[in-house]
């Protein structure tokens, strides 16, 4: 009986209290017949020794590849001791930290996380996170909605150079609330949206635009002249939702620099700072915004405070904006968050620092700078265009995307993310990255796979 | 001590980065940082011990009875934990190719189909990172069914008013309206409350089986006979499925859309409030609107579904695959269960929650539903206590933490006044059910000599009771490199 402790005289003791003879007399309000037979789809239990023996052979069916790929995941280095820690059972296996007295381990380490967030973001509020980059948007976007009293159009304006998959995302989770999201084209030359393209749409939507959306660095990993929009953007009652990639911002200006007073919302994945590829997930959503608007920010927040001897302490706090309170009127209906995420990216920002991140990050944009140097030396390799970028390039392919993809694969490179899906337009075009973990000798064994393949 | 009063100006940590700062020149300077973040300088071993000495002001399952109701706070097998971590696992791109992917494909196709299995439902998406983001996606697929269909007058929601908090929050993300439907006595639905509510306005009604009040709702077959005759959908909030896994199904009880969350029910570790995962099934009629990604299976080859193969999904919900190392877990959880194991674990939860009831009813306490059998959890409501003793169920929450037993859940559900919604799970032994049984009893005896010791409590705990009021009013909600610190 896999984890479940009872003996057989426990059983009866437990039965004989209760004043039944069996256990099935228990689910007796059940009518008897919706009761289920045996689950035949399902198979019979293992063994940790089977159980690992499968997963053993599973994870090996993945092939070790070098990663070139980024698009909005990326490989970096994590310590050791961050994910020793957050596995503690007293942090892995805690709940949302309700009983406040019983939870100020993780209460307090939230703290030091929004702490984090608001020095590299250069925002006022973070709450303790949300599920991830894509879905953090989509709240960034109802929370501007509830938060811009002065705009009554619902309508956001969104480059199409933020993140696909954020933008499908936001589109789902938005499109109850009657909230337009508006695209705005970028220029086929420098991959970054124009302020007068966004104007030129702001004016077409008649005027009254609720936010506008800015990802820096954008999914080409263009730099956007974030300042000339955000001025522009506060001049017209418009609030600033910032993306950005928080291990870049070691590096690049924080949100709370954008412009002369600073973007209102910033949001984006956390993964960069300490979680694992891992598939996917789990990674963490962060938010954070101006003084102003943190009574519509949603999810979780932690207060300092005191106790009955004055002492520091730490609370959930501003809960009546949250569903178990304020119900079908709660800012958002989030309960669960990435909290063990947050914790190993706690441990992580700790452990580097803010010189570490900048080393890290610098790291990463020498390495990509390098890798597109050679890329586009190779033959049928051209750079798609000429802004200054971050970690992440688009080069145009003079073969289908998907047959070089393919080919580089099997040389065990990730080469890339096909952008032709996505962005017809470009052609046969890859977003390649390099981050901190590559080496010269990866990137040129790159370049001279790329050179057979495209040959 | 904050993390940020460890640092010295100029400390540095390991070599966990590369040793110098690479060269940015080519970037123009008005896109650079103009002042470099204040985050703490400290050295690794510093780090280490504050986050390990933090991480012991927690309870948590490992260290403490957790009997959170409605929460279920059962043992997270270390097997799940270090299996999801396997470098084959970690190390993948969420965008590698298929090919090199089939291992993790696998997984996801497998739990989709047990979740299948064991909830009787058509179809299931691990798409939903949270329960919350589960009850999203099933109410926009009720949505975006009858859209489909030009049924465009439904407008409203149902719940009964024991409902968890997410669900009509949910039902506002989706531009639903909301009523709610009273409970009787006994925790059963109103079923002529339900009669008058339904109508062409309906679009679904979202209810918890066994329901928040701890029992379950025995007149399931009548009330989903009732909302689809009127043409709306039934809705599984799987919160309790723990109670019946295995046991009975909720596609054989009626229902057209569920969610499980995968970190109550499939073991997942709660983690300090996430990551969880909250898979959503469907009945047939439904399985267009799933949402991304969906595993799928031809020949011997694993691959997602896209918007070609569901061009009426409801779409996207994460930039990637959810919170993939969670479902994981959930997959080696349920493989070491295997079939015979699903039903022990609604079997024991069960036997669990029905014995502390009893021992509750045997030491004199009042049960907010005494006639009923109770699921895999119940109420004891303190109201007596609070009149004649003048201590809250606040009060009993906080000194059981003295006493080494993380609260129950308080005042939830909302009806039922001085309430501790009790889950014990299939996996504590019958000693720590007594143990906790026999603190509160212990509690009441203190309240009756000195009900202020119950009132001041916690005691042994790192903070005495925290003043919430003032965290509200004076937001101190991050540090700040300032003079007066």
């Amino acid at each position: 009986m896999p984890f479940i402790p009872h003996t057989e005289q426990e059983i009866a003791e437990m039965l004989q209290a209760i004043g039944v003879d069996n256990i099935n007399a228990l689910f007796e309000e059940i009518p008897s017949h919706l009761l289920a037979g045996e689950l035949a789809g399902i198979p019979e239990g293992m063994t940790e020794m089977e159980i690992s023996r499968l997963m053993h052979a599973r994870a090996s069916q993945h092939p070790q590849s070098i990663c070139f790929l980024g698009a909005g995941a990326y490989e970096h280095h994590i310590p050791s001791a961050v994910w020793e820690i957050t596995t503690r059972g007293e942090y892995y296996s805690a709940y949302t930290p309700y009983q406040a007295e019983a939870s100020q381990g993780t209460l307090q380490l939230t703290y030091e996380y929004q702490s984090m967030m608001t020095a590299m973001t250069g925002m006022d509020v973070s709450n303790a996170s949300l599920y991830d980059g894509a879905s953090a948007l989509a709240e960034a976007v109802l929370m501007a909605v509830r938060g811009n009293r002065k705009s009554k159009s619902r309508k956001i304006l969104v480059p199409t150079t933020v993140h696909p998959a954020y933008r499908k995302t936001t589109h789902t989770i938005v499109r109850g609330q009657h909230i337009e999201l508006c695209e705005v084209a970028y220029d086929a030359t420098s991959g970054v949206v124009s302020l007068d393209a966004i104007k030129q749409r702001a004016e077409a939507e008649g005027g009254d635009v609720t936010a506008v959306v800015i990802q820096q660095p954008n999914f080409f990993g263009n730099l956007e002249s974030v300042d000339e929009i955000t001025d522009w953007a506060h001049e017209h009652d418009i609030l600033v939702i910032a993306v950005v990639n928080p291990l870049t911002l070691a590096i690049l200006q924080s949100p709370g620099e954008w412009g002369a007073t600073g973007a209102d919302i910033a949001c984006g994945d956390g993964q960069p700072l300490g979680a694992p590829l891992s598939a996917g997930g789990p990674y963490y959503g962060f938010i954070c915004c101006k003084q102003e608007l943190v009574r519509q920010m949603p999810g979780r927040i932690v207060g300092r405070t005191v106790d009955l001897d004055g002492k520091t302490g730490f609370v959930l706090t501003l809960q009546a904006r949250e569903q178990h309170i304020r119900r079908s009127k709660a800012t958002s209906n989030i309960c669960t968050n990435q909290g063990l995420v947050v914790t190993a990216s706690t441990i992580h920002m700790s452990i580097l620092g803010a010189r570490g991140l900048e080393n890290a990050a610098s790291a990463c944009h020498a390495n990509t700078v390098s890798l597109v140097a050679q890329l586009s030396a190779v033959k049928g390799v051209d750079c798609a265009f000429n802004s200054p970028y971050f970690h992440e390039a688009v080069l145009k392919l003079s073969k289908p995307a998907s047959e070089v993809l393919a080919a580089l694969a099997d040389r065990n490179i990730l080469g890339g993310y096909d952008l032709s899906m996505s962005y017809p337009e470009l052609g046969s075009a890859i977003l390649v990255c390099a981050t901190e973990m590559r080496t010269e000798e990866e990137i040129g064994a790159y370049a001279k796979a790329l050179a057979e393949v495209i040959a | 001590m904050l993390i940020f009063e460890h640092s010295r100006t100029g400390r540095k940590g390991a070599p966990q980065s590369p040793k110098q700062k690479a060269s940015v020149a080519d970037i123009p300077a008005s896109f650079l940082r103009k002042e470099r973040a204040a985050l703490p300088e400290v050295s690794e071993m510093q780090a280490v011990r504050h986050f390990t000495r933090l991480s012991q002001k927690n309870f948590s399952i490992d260290t403490h009875f957790y009997p959170l109701g409605s929460c279920t706070m059962k043992y997270n097998p270390r097997a799940c934990n270090k299996l999801a971590m396997l470098p084959g696992f970690l190390s993948r791109h969420p965008m590698a190719p298929e090919a090199q992917s089939q291992g993790f494909l696998a997984c996801m196709y497998e739990l989709q189909s047990m979740l299948s299995n064991v909830t009787g439902m058509a179809a299931f998406s691990l798409a939903p990172m949270a329960g919350a983001q589960g009850e999203f996606a099933g109410v926009a697929m009720i949505e975006a069914y009858h859209r489909s269909r030009g049924d465009d007058a439904r407008k409203e929601i149902l719940l009964p008013n024991s409902a968890h908090g997410t669900n009509p929050a949910t039902a506002t993300m989706c531009g639903f309206s909301v009523r709610e439907i009273p409970s009787l006595e006994n925790g059963d639905v109103d079923i002529e409350a339900l009669k008058k509510a339904v109508g062409p306005q309906t679009a679904g009604f979202m209810l918890t089986n066994p329901s928040t009040l701890g029992v379950f709702e025995r007149q399931i077959e009548t009330i989903a006979k009732i909302v689809h005759g009127a043409g709306g959908l039934l809705y599984y909030d799987g919160a309790n499925l723990n109670a019946i896994l295995g046991k009975i199904r909720p596609g054989d009880m009626g229902f057209d859309v569920i969610h499980s969350n995968l970190h109550k029910t499939f073991s997942t570790p709660h983690g300090g409030g996430g990551p969880g995962a909250g898979a959503v099934g469907v009945a047939e009629r439904l399985k267009p609107f799933l949402p991304l990604p969906v595993v799928t299976k031809e020949g011997e080859n694993y691959r997602w579904m896209t918007e070609k193969d569901l061009p009426d999904t409801i779409g996207s919900l994460s930039a990637f695959m959810g919170n993939a190392g969670v479902l994981l877990r959930a997959y080696v959880y349920m493989r070491m269960l295997g079939r015979e194991g699903m039903v022990r674990v609604a079997e024991f939860a069960t036997l669990n929650a029905n014995y502390m009831m009893a021992e509750a009813k045997r030491r004199g306490f009042e049960l907010a539903i005494p006639d009923r059998r109770a699921s895999h959890e119940f109420i004891i409501t303190l109201k007596n206590e609070a009149r004649d003793l003048h201590v809250s169920a606040m009060d009993f929450a906080k000194r059981l933490l003295d006493l080494g037993y993380h609260a129950p859940t308080t005042y939830f559900p909302l009806l039922v006044p001085e309430c501790l919604l009790i889950e014990p799970t299939e996996t504590e032994a019958k000693e720590a059910l007594d143990g906790f049984m026999a603190a509160l009893e212990q509690i009441r005896e203190e309240a009756k000599i000195n009900a202020d010791l119950v009132k001041g409590a916690p005691y042994t705990l790192p903070v005495k009771r925290l003043d919430d009021v003032r965290a509200a009013r004076q937001l101190d909600l991050a540090w700040k490199a300032s003079p007066a610190e």
